[in-house]
């Protein structure tokens, strides 16, 4: 027992939970930290060699600077927000679907069959039908699959669904070398789509927009005021309590991800028939691993995630511009968009935290029940505060 | 004794958040004697020891060890201190011995010998009057051989002033008595020992000096041997409480719930509930007592559709069409057991794990039982935000309102969206496991009160609870489990504590002689480990009857 060994001085540094932070006060704080983000990015671009307020605004411009380039972010927009919508879904209820990419590759393969084989035989709007029911169908079993083991003998669902990402790919590979590779090509190729199959354009762009907005909207109803989205919280938060609901809670793990499948194939129809009028290995744009940090910042709100699904394909044009324009490299920009998730996670550690220095003392809180120095009821600690209700009572 | 304090902490003042912990708090702790730390639950005890022991940081104060100022920055600093804790949750290596666990984490050469270290723990035991067998294997011993591996832990590293976190929470009262033998002999040893809990009976008994906390500020100190239950009580609660508990009297009705020859298994397929048979009348409160882990969870949760039995039947009374019947259940979810025209309400023990979702609203953690209620896709939330104003209003739950998230309130109020929403369903059959666990005197009562006013509407109340005192008082009749079986069911009104507390134990000596059956000691494990979002209270007995003259 050494005493003078325990005679230290306080901690230098140590954290102080917060109290519940106002939303105001969260989205300052996230503010700051996206300017920090621009900031560090800034230095970052200054090591380059660059001006950094042109570069950002040379960014700006090239995602949004003519109508051309408008088009082309909203292209990106589109299957990264529906993939979002689609990934949120199951990560409200807890189930890690990280498959989205093999869920697309599926959805745009089932609308192949129809895009290429059928394109003479229905009529366009027929067969484009076909190709979106056929595309969701396919990515809706494909999120099944390890949604019925997960329910049936509690698999691990991230393994099974990215494990299925590279089934879907090698299928890819399997049909672009193979039976469906385009005739008298010498690459590995797939044929482009007839015209006839191809989606009508809105404003220059796909009409996938539009149908990205009205999922926007279905999804916010579908969480907040469905019987289906109340089942998925709950099965999300507790099984046991969902069980104690006289929830089946098998059958919601597989309604809700053949669901969030089908939205997924759904993005690999638009992207098919939309965009790229062939399927090729890169049919995602990796828009399934993507989506999983816009659902995140996004908050598994829809209309969040319009917010950040936005931004992320701004961000995406902007480094093309830049690559273009400065020779920033491509990965250079890819850092950038790190950094700026970097400042955006942290700063959820200081909504929740707040240091204190040694020698300071945390400032004392406001008192909300006046002299009696009796705890505010409403708020529980995970410690051992939690009866404090009944003295206002007596 | 020696004229210095063991421990003296001067104005601790911890917050967390906006909510205070401790508020100006001091503790003077003396050489050679049993402080006891008597509080409700959220009254700060334990963030109080916890600063002592290193695991908090107090915002200001101070804090001095045998007269010396000090800074405990973290468990290790404890230590050096001589400062040592038993927490409620046992901290131990499930695959190791006693000994191994004892000498664990200290300095000695590479190599160790067993048989060195088994006679230096037996010395230690024997000294202290310790039952231990040094070489027995964490995952072979009772909760009660945990604990004391624990202790003897703390004391093998040269603690001398000893801190116990609710030490008889997870005790029989025969074990109970051993520990406070043990703590008189390691007092007369001149050990320094605190010791929380909120059980009046062991702070008469085992205490030289208590000091009383309430809602996070100091309120006395008295000595042990000048005050008792009824001072004790009013200092806790901040005025004076009747400690009755009422028993109307109603002429039971029908039977509404008949349990036959209940079995289930555990998941290692040990038989937990071993043909359990009883019936419950409407109008009656149906006891059931037993030792934590005797198969209580099981049996309400198989009931309420939520277990799997493995044979047996339940059979419930259902109007439907007129026509009354006793309808089998066992095995049924718990929304086709409702459609069958059976209103059964369960408050389960795990209230944020089972019967709530704590990231939900007031409103729909109401609506978590009656949304299916409405025609088509669409959740209605209206009759769900009525009815959770009013139970907010009638019982008196301190929310900010219906959109109160349940997670952030206090025990008591979440235990009160429970019940009131439970109750809400006009039940015919109501099963509640453990409702005053981890609340505070006036919580209990209430719901002792609704509990009674249930009974009086004519439902059938199954009462699984853990304080004897309590059970005896309210039930109209009492079922003891023991060891997953029924021993026996009593009138409370003819039986004695004592009479109640040998049922509770009947077959533990038999089984642990080599019968095959588990021992319900070790059963009895299960159940603090459960425990993740609360502290765990349980009062499997209260010991006053076992107090020594």
């Amino acid at each position: 027992m050494s005493l003078k060994r325990a005679e230290k001085k306080e901690p230098l540094i140590r954290m102080v939970k917060r109290d519940d932070v106002s939303p105001r006060r969260a989205w300052a704080y996230r503010g700051i930290a996206f300017v920090l983000a621009l900031i560090t990015g800034g230095l970052l671009i200054l090591a380059l060699g660059h001006n950094p307020l042109l570069v950002y605004r040379d960014m700006v411009v090239g995602a949004w600077g003519s109508p051309t380039v408008i088009r082309e972010t909203v292209k990106l927009t589109v299957p990264l927000l529906v993939t979002a919508l689609a990934l949120g879904l199951a990560f409200r209820m807890k189930f890690w679907n990280i498959g989205g990419e093999g869920q697309i590759m599926v959805g745009a393969i089932a609308a192949g069959a129809f895009g290429f084989f059928t394109a003479d035989i229905f009529p366009s709007p027929l067969l484009i039908t076909l190709m979106l029911a056929a595309g969701m169908l396919a990515g809706g079993i494909y999120g099944f699959i390890p949604a019925y083991f997960k329910a049936n003998w509690n698999t691990n669902e991230t393994l099974f669904t990215l494990m299925l990402n590279y089934v879907a790919l090698a299928l890819i590979k399997f049909l672009m070398n193979g039976p469906w590779k385009a005739s008298g090509s010498s690459f590995p190729k797939m044929p482009m789509l007839a015209p006839a199959a191809r989606l009508q354009q809105v404003l220059g762009v796909h009409w996938g927009w539009i149908l990205a907005l009205v999922l926007v909207v279905a999804a916010w109803f579908y969480f907040n005021k469905t019987k289906h989205g109340f089942e998925v919280s709950i099965v999300g938060n507790s099984r046991d309590t969902a069980r104690y609901a006289g929830i089946n809670v098998k059958r919601v793990i597989m309604r809700t991800m053949f669901i969030s499948g089908a939205l997924c194939g759904l993005v690999g129809v638009l992207q098919f028939a939309g965009t790229d009028y062939t399927i090729t290995e890169g049919i995602t744009g990796y828009v399934g691993f993507t989506a999983i940090i816009v659902a995140w910042l996004a908050k598994m709100n829809p209309y969040g995630m319009v917010v950040v699904s936005v931004f992320m394909a701004m961000l995406e044009r902007g480094s093309n511009t830049i690559h273009t324009i400065y020779k920033i490299p491509a990965s250079a920009s890819n850092l950038l968009i790190g950094i700026i998730f970097f400042f955006m996670l942290g700063c959820e550690f200081f909504i929740r935290y707040r240091i204190v220095f040694r020698g300071r003392t945390p400032a004392v809180p406001v008192e909300l029940t006046g002299n009696t120095g009796i705890m505010p009821a409403s708020a529980a600690s995970p410690f051992e505060l939690s009866e404090s209700e009944e003295a206002g009572n007596a | 004794m020696s004229e210095t304090l063991a421990v003296h902490m001067e104005h601790i003042t911890k917050t967390f958040g906006r909510v205070y912990a401790n508020k100006d708090v001091s503790l003077e702790l003396r050489q050679g004697e049993i402080l006891a730390l008597l509080g409700e639950n959220g009254s700060g005890k334990t963030s109080l020891v916890n600063m002592l022991s290193g695991i908090y940081f107090p915002d200001s104060g101070d804090i001095s060890v045998h007269g010396n100022k000090v800074t405990i920055r973290s468990p290790r600093d404890a230590y050096n201190l001589g400062i040592g804790m038993i927490h409620q949750h046992f901290k131990l290596v499930e695959v190791f011995s006693a000994a191994e666990n004892i000498v664990l984490g200290q300095p000695g050469a590479v190599a160790m010998s067993r048989r060195k270290n088994n006679l230096e723990v037996a010395q230690l035991a024997q000294r202290y009057g310790f039952e231990i067998d040094p070489a027995k294997m964490v995952y072979d011993m009772s909760v009660s051989e945990k604990q004391t591996t624990e202790i003897i832990k703390v004391l093998y590293r040269g603690a001398d002033i000893l801190i116990l976190d609710e030490p008889t929470a997870v005790l029989t009262p025969h074990e109970t008595e051993k520990l406070f033998a043990v703590m008189r002999n390691m007092k007369a040893d001149g050990k320094s020992i605190i010791i929380i809990t909120h059980k009046l009976g062991e702070v008469l008994a085992v205490s030289d000096r208590v000091e009383v906390l309430r809602k996070g500020e100091y309120v006395a100190t008295v000595n042990t041997n000048e005050t008792g239950k009824s001072q004790l009580t009013e200092m806790m609660v901040g005025r004076p409480v009747s400690l009755k508990i009422e028993r109307p009297h109603v002429s039971p009705g029908e039977v509404m719930l008949e349990v036959v020859d209940l079995s289930c298994h555990n998941s290692d397929g040990l038989k937990v509930l071993d043909k359990v048979s009883f019936t419950v009348s409407g109008g009656e409160i149906l006891g059931i007592a037993g030792i934590a882990g005797s198969g209580q969870k099981e049996l309400c949760e198989s009931i309420a559709g939520l277990y799997p039995a493995i044979g047996g039947a339940v059979l419930m009374r259902s109007e439907l069409e007129d026509e009354t019947i006793m309808e089998p259940v066992l095995g049924l979810r718990p929304d086709v057991i409702s459609k069958k025209g059976i209103s059964m309400a369960f408050v389960p023990e795990d209230r944020l794990g089972m019967g709530l979702v704590g990231a939900m609203d007031v409103t729909d953690n109401v609506m978590l039982r009656s949304y299916k209620n409405n025609k088509g896709p669409f959740v209605d939330r209206k009759t769900p935000r009525a009815l959770a104003e009013r139970l907010i209003e009638q019982l008196a739950i301190v929310a900010s309102g219906a959109g109160a998230i349940v997670g952030r309130l206090s025990g008591g109020n979440v235990q009160k969206v429970l019940i009131g929403r439970e109750i809400a369903q006009a039940p015919t059959v109501l099963i509640v496991a453990y409702p005053v666990r981890g609340l505070d005197i006036n919580s209990s009562y209430k719901i002792y009160d609704l509990l009674n006013e249930q009974k009086k509407k004519g439902v059938a109340v199954v009462f699984i609870g853990e304080d004897l005192d309590v059970l005896l008082e309210l039930s109209d009749r009492l079922l003891v489990l023991c060891g997953g079986k029924v021993s026996g069911i009593v009138d409370p009104r003819l039986v004695t504590k004592e009479e109640v507390g040998l049922l509770m134990v009947q077959d533990v000596t038999e089984a642990s002689k080599g019968a095959t059956e588990p021992p319900p000691e070790q059963l009895q494990m299960e159940l603090p480990l459960q425990e993740s979002t609360e502290e765990y209270f349980s009062e499997s007995l209260n010991t006053e009857g076992n107090r020594p003259a």
